[in-house]
This record gives structure tokens, sequence and C-alpha cells, in this order.
């Protein structure tokens, strides 16, 4: 294991990882509200949000599957040692990580079960761009409507279709981070 | 306290918490289970709202916690005093100045801002389980959105008092698809439940958690013929005169003496504090009760 | 003129001081010492050993010091402190069969290789107060033999030879963990025993007890009930091996139950389970009654619609700390909830006079 999977960890994991949730929590609270966070600096090519993301919310009761070119020696280094999170394939996945185009097909995911909808993946999905432009965004946590620069709305609203199981995303830019949850309705704008 | 963690519960149990909440907020009203851990609390005491509170605390919050409305009774000092002791955090009892409010039984008067969070205490956090004792069959009643025994229940009561029978805890449906049980809150605060502030509920020991998203849709379970109403002692309080906070009744003396009181313990003394005075209140005065 | 009731704080702060006050009795008498507790109350550390899940006896003796001999309380303060311990990794599975037995009786055979070893039971005590006890300075020294060597091989073994009882299927899975997954239905049989090792020891046993009374009664023998010491072991990678990491005391206890066979199999025994921390006999043996009448379905038996054959029931209320919390929250204040039936009563009762009244007048 390189010596720099050892750093770029949490220095103060219960302050920081209790920060950065609060910030997440706000974020799928509020689709469409764009929130920063700090504290973690993972290897290329994940964002610094991404990398706070995982180290607030996975270990080793959490299966994490690397999309594409997330997944390099670099990062399932980093990934093992901060969170102890076994890899897996998507079918598994309690969360996965990756831009837009590795991470699709939607379908691989696991979607939850009709009586624990909650057994399904969250997608953190890498971005170039994130801000409050784009798609409409209506739904639970959202006062009238907001907008959101989404990679595509087609595969979204095929996912907000199969409430209430689906999947939940975390869209990551940078040291920012929105989130987009099964419950949301996306229209193209 | 020293010892123990910041907001006492380990960092693997809060990463356990704090993904049951994402879960929840995704899922608007739908129970997801989660490995509730034994407190240094006795179960039924709120240790689901605490579990649910140590997962969300920042150093920088400012805590309230009411039970019944109020900040000084006796259970709600206890959860107080553990926060204090085991986060360091700062506590108020104003609820405009707090950042997250645990509760139990009650939604505060003043309404909520975005920048809140409301955890409340849940005993039993499915609202099918008087009618289906069954976990394994109430589970997979919400699956199939088959609620129709709470809908005869209800309709059993109007045939035999007239009325929906159901004072507090009262179901409601979110986002038009999961039945949900808002907590023993009176129904009064039903409407409330729509509301900016970010909404978690707490079952430690039933092991679920639930949440409703700011503005998301919850509709008190009713019929077009018998209207959800939402009901309070018909009285001012006694104390600040407010027409529109839900009341306590205190038994003054032998003769059926009582007077009608805020729950909300703040919300009272708020309005005092601005110059309202009830028919048996007194002006009011910093510092006195 | 009305105020509110303040000052919750100091009501609590002097509550607490006047219980330490009441824990401690008349300090003229001599206080005890949580050694003396682990030593001479050891059938109460063990039960709380047992239903709070941690082997630790004077952490035990001292909750039960602190909880004024109150054993669920005592229980109480265990788990709390419990889930708190990080957890370092599991244990590779003891070999009761390698213990070190203090007790060793079978009910379905008069002797075994082993012997029957009666051990420091109350079993044939006399039930009458000893009043020698009540004076000081007594110290008993009972008769020793030298152990047998080797292993004391299990009862249930020379059935297995024979293939008259059931075969149990061997797995290597990881038993599921209530103490860290919120318990889901249906539950396998690791996660009941689980469930029933720690559950409260007089639920336990009227379940057991309701078994044989004809609740879903499954006729069971005690093939073998022992109690001893185990070495228990961890297993660890950097080394390729596994090492001795201590010691526990258990009591094991095997049930032969009755079972008439079917179509396709020949008529054979069947087995209920107990193990629980300590010399802890009467648990274990409940335990292993109520193991087996969970098992009907498995073993394709009638639902009798018994309490103990309901899984969602036996391993819904079997935990005496979220009993004991949930009966007792009802202490705390309710008013609010109270106060809105209290409106809504009144108010249907305006109703119900105001019809009536209508009725007459009509």
């Amino acid at each position: 294991m390189e010596a720099l999977a050892l750093q770029g960890g949490f220095s103060d994991a219960s302050v920081e990882a209790a920060l950065a949730f609060r910030a997440v929590m706000r974020a799928m609270a509020r689709p469409g509200t764009v929130e920063h966070v700090a504290g973690a600096v993972p290897p290329a090519p994940l964002s610094a949000a991404a990398g706070v993301v995982m180290l607030t919310l996975c270990d080793p009761g959490t299966p994490v599957h690397l999309a594409g070119e997330a997944d390099c020696a670099a990062v399932r280094d980093w990934i093992t040692f901060h969170t102890g999170a076994p890899l897996v394939g998507r079918e598994r996945a309690a969360f996965a990580v990756g831009t837009w185009p590795d991470l699709l097909p939607l379908e691989g995911y696991p979607m939850g079960l009709a009586e624990y909808p909650d057994r399904s993946a969250t997608l953190i999905v890498e971005l170039n761009v994130l801000e409050a432009r784009g798609a409409r965004l209506t739904g639970p946590g959202i006062a009238r409507e907001v907008a959101l620069s989404l990679p595509e709305t087609v595969a979204f609203q095929a996912n907000a279709a199969r409430y209430p199981l689906g999947l939940d995303f975390v869209l990551t830019c940078g040291d920012r981070l929105a989130a987009l949850p099964r419950t949301t309705r996306v229209e193209a704008n | 306290m020293s010892d123990y963690n910041f907001a006492y519960l380990d960092e693997q149990t809060k990463r356990m918490i704090r993904r049951a909440i994402l879960k929840a907020l995704a899922i608007p009203g739908y129970q997801v289970p989660f490995a509730s851990r034994e407190m240094p609390m006795p179960y039924g005491w709120g240790t689901g709202g605490v579990q649910v509170s140590a997962a969300c605390l920042t150093p920088g919050d400012t805590f309230k916690v009411i039970d019944q409305g109020a900040d000084d009774t006796t259970n709600a000092v206890s959860i107080r005093k553990f926060f204090e002791k085991t986060a360091g955090v700062a506590t108020t009892e104003e609820t405009a100045r707090a950042s997250i409010i645990q509760t139990r039984h009650r939604i505060p008067e003043e309404p909520l801002t975005e920048d809140q969070i409301l955890v409340y205490q849940v005993p039993i956090p499915e609202p099918l389980r008087f009618l289906e004792p069954s976990e394994v069959e109430t589970r997979k009643m919400h699956s199939l959105e088959e609620y129709g025994l709470m809908h005869v229940k209800l309709y059993e009561d109007i045939s035999q008092h007239g009325a929906i029978a159901t004072a507090y805890a009262y179901p409601v449906k979110v986002e038009g698809r999961y039945v949900m049980d808002p907590s023993p809150i009176p129904k009064f605060d039903n409407p409330k439940l729509r509301m900016a502030a970010i909404q978690l509920f707490g079952a430690g020991r039933e092991q679920r958690i639930y949440a409703l998203p700011p503005y998301c849709e919850v509709v008190s379970l009713d019929f077009e013929d018998h209207p959800f109403e939402a009901t309070r002692a018909d009285h001012d309080c006694d104390l600040c005169g407010a027409s529109d906070s839900y009341l306590d009744e205190v038994i003054m003396d032998d003769a059926g003496g009582r007077m009608f009181v805020c729950s909300d313990t703040d919300y009272c003394r708020s309005r005092r504090a601005a110059g309202h005075v009830g028919a048996q209140g007194a002006p009011y005065e910093e510092g006195r009760p | 003129m009305y105020v509110a009731v303040k000052g919750g704080e100091r009501a609590i702060d002097n509550a607490h001081a006047w219980l330490a006050e009441e824990r401690r009795g008349d300090p003229a008498v001599t206080e005890l010492s949580v050694a003396q507790i682990r030593e001479q109350l050891s059938i109460a550390v063990n039960r709380v050993m047992a239903e709070g899940s941690l082997y630790d006896p004077d952490l035990a003796a001292l909750a039960i010091k602190q909880a004024r001999g109150d054993l669920i309380e005592a229980i109480f303060l265990i788990r709390a402190y419990r889930t708190t311990l990080p957890r370092f990794g599991a244990s590779l599975p003891v070999d009761t069969g390698a213990m070190r037995c203090d007790r060793r009786i079978s009910a379905t055979f008069k002797d075994a290789p082993g012997g029957q070893v009666l051990g420091p039971t109350f079993d044939y005590t006399h039930r009458l107060l000893d009043f020698k006890l009540a004076a000081e300075g007594e110290t008993p020294h009972a008769p020793t033999a030298t152990p047998t060597p080797g292993p004391t091989p299990h009862i249930m073994g020379y059935l297995d030879c024979e293939g008259l009882i059931q075969q149990e299927p061997e797995s290597d899975s990881t038993p599921p963990d209530l103490t860290r997954e919120p318990m889901e239905l249906p539950a396998d049989r690791a996660l009941r025993l689980q469930a029933l090792t720690r559950g409260d020891e007089g639920f336990i046993l009227s379940l057991a007890y309701s078994t044989q009374r004809g609740y879903a009664r499954n006729h069971a023998f005690v093939g073998e009930l022992r109690i001893g010491a185990v070495a228990v072991e961890m297993g660890i990678p950097e080394l390729g091996f596994a090492i001795e990491i201590g010691e526990v005391v258990l009591t094991e206890c095997e049930t032969v139950n009755q079972f008439k066979g079917s179509k396709t199999e020949p008529p054979q025994f069947t087995r209920g389970y107990g193990l629980v921390f300590g010399q802890t006999e009467r648990k274990a043996i409940a335990m292993a009654l109520v193991d087996r009448a969970l098992r009907w379905k498995e073993l394709g038996e009638e639902d009798q619609g018994a309490p103990a054959q309901d899984e969602e029931f036996v391993l819904m209320h079997a935990d005496n700390i979220q009993a004991t919390g949930f009966l007792e929250h009802i202490k705390l204040p309710h008013y609010v909830d109270f106060q809105s039936e209290l409106e809504l009563v009144r108010k249907l009762r305006r109703e119900a006079e105001g019809f009536a009244t209508q009725e007459a007048a009509e």
C-alpha cells in the first residue's frame, strides 16, 4: 500500500464526520441545495466531496462499488484503509462512486425490496459542473421548485417512477455536493 | 463522561444511524430498521430520539429538549443534561435559538425554520400496530399499500361515536404513499407536520427511524363527510392569553377549579415577556416562572 | 395565582442523592464489597452476565451493588456499558465437549462415560432456612476428588451414533447478531438462540413451563446438562492460528424430544438447546424447551397457536431491558395526550347528550 493511502482522512473524525453528515443530510432533505464540505483529501480522480461522503458514511458494513476510472489502485487503497468497506460489483453495492457515464446503467444496482425499500444503493456521482441551473426539481424537501445542473433527466425520471423503490444520488463536484433522492420529480428545462 | 466519544455514541454506530436517516429522508414516512443501541437511559424514555440527536449533533449546535411542550419536565431535563455532558453543546429553552429540538409529544407553537431540525421520540412507530400486532404482517401491508384496516378502524369510530375517536398519534399519509404515526402528538399538532424544518423520528426500542423532509405532503387520514379536525381546549391561555396554542388543564383546588395554560412553556413565556397577560396571569418578570 | 412547576433539575439531583444514601443503608453496618458480591452472590452475578451479554464477574458484581440488588437494573447497567465497548473481533465457537465439568448430569441414561457429576447444586437440599448462616465466620470445606482426565463426551453423541437423534446441519456462516443489526423476522435458529440466551429468565421460564403444561408440549428429556469452564479462542489472521484469550463458565442443556417421524423420515428424536453464561441451569433448561417449541415449522409440526411457538411473540418480548423501559415509561408525564383525550371525550359526550335531548324533545 502506498503511503498516500494513509493520508487524506479526517483529522478529528467525530467532529468532521458530524459536520459532513449535516451537510449531506441538508442536501438529501432539500434536493437541489448545494452544500460545501471539507476534511478529506482523497487520491485522484475522487473529488474532495466524494471523499468526505465516503469517510462519513462508509465502513465495513457498506459494500462500495468503484465505477470506471474511480476503480484504481490509489482509490481502492485509500477507501480500504480509511473505511474498511469491502469493494464489490454494482449488484451488491450500498454505495457506488464514479462519473455519470461510468456509473450507468442504473439497472444493475440494488433498488431496494418492496418490504425494505431502504436496502438500495446510494450513488455518488462525480460531476464537472454543479450549479443551480438546468433541470427543474419538485417534490419533498422543495418548497416550490429549484433548478440543478443534472447530467440528464430521463434516467432520474425512470428512477423516480419506481418509488418507493429506487436509487438515491449524491452529486459531487470539487468540495461541493447536492443530493437527489428517489422522490424528486425531475423535468428538463 | 470524557471517556466517551463526542455525543456518546461511537463513530460506527453514528454512521449506521446516519445512513438510516438519509434513507428515511429519501423515503418519507417509511420506517427504516436500524440497529438501535442500548443507551444509558431506559427504552421508552427517548432512546430513539437520543440516538438520532447524537448522530446529528455538531459542536456548534444549540440544543433544546421538550417533553409535553415543556423544557423543565424531568425527562427533558435529564436528556438535556446528557448532551451537555457528552457533547458539550450549548442548550436553550428558546425555540427560535435552537438548531436541534428533541421533543416528546409536542410540536412547538412557533413555526420552525429551514435551519432547524425537530427530533421526535417515538414509542410505537407502527401506525398499524394496534390493529395488527405482528410486525411481519404490518410490513407486508405497507409494502402492498394495504391500508384498508386503518380506514375500517376510523370508520368504526364514526359509526360508534359519530367522530374519529383518535385524539393523539393521529395517523397521517405521507406524499400519498406511506401511512405514518406522527408519534403521540395531540392531533392539534398534525397540521404543523408540513413545515420548513427537517423532522426526524427515532424509535429506539422498536429499532426504527423515519423522517419528513421539509415541505413534505402530510395528510391526516379522514373521510369526506368527517374531515380531520385539529382540536384544543376551548379557552385562552390563562397566563398569556394565547388563543392559538395547545393548552394543558391544571386542577387548582378540590372544588373543580381549573385553569388552562400553554403546554409550550417557551411560547407562553415569550408572549408574557412581550406584554401579553391572560385572565389569571401576572405581568411578566424576568427570572420568574 | 398559578405558578408552573419548575426546578426539575434540582429535584432530580436530590432524588439521586437520596438514592445513594438508601443504597448504602445503615452506615453502622459494614459496607458490601464488590468482591463479596462476586464470591457470595455468584448466581445473581451469573444472571446479570447472561442477560447483560457480558462475561465479567467483577463488573456484574459492581452493577448489582449499584442497583441495590435489583437484577434487571444491574443487567441494564451492564448492557449500557457493553454497547460502548469497541469490538475487536469474534471468537471461534467454544467447544463444550472439552468443558472442564463441575456438574454433568443426564436424565436419559442411568450412567454414561464421564459419569453423573452432581456438582454444587441446590438439588436435594432440603429448603430449610439455615440459621447457622446468620452467624458469621463460617468457612465450610467440601471433600475433593481427582477429576477424571480427558474430555467428557456429550451424551447426545451416543444417540447420534445410532442415528436416533436428528442431525443438525453444520455451517461456517457468521451467525446474525441482534446487538448489531435490527431484528428481522422470520429469524433463523442462531438468532433465536441469541435472543433466548439473553432473554429474561422469568419470561423464558414461564414459556418453557407453558409447553410442559400442554401449550405446544414437546416431551422434553434432559439429555444432558453440564456446567463448567471452556476455553475461548480467537483466530489471529496475522499469526495464522488461534490463541486462547480466556475462559468462561457456561451452562449447556441439550434436551431430547419426541418426534413421531413422517412419511419420508423414520421416527427420530429431536433436540432443544440451551447455552447460557455462568451457572444458570434453570435458564439453560428453559431455553432448550423454548428453542424446541420454536422449531415447529422446520420439523414439520402443527402450529398449535401456543405462545411458545410464536416466534415473533417470543423474540419481541423476551428482552427485559426493553420490557422494563417501556413498561416504566408510562410513569413519564402524558398529560398532553391525556388532555387531547379529555377534550375528545367531553366533545363526544356533549354531542351524545345533545342528541338525547333532541330525541326527547321530538
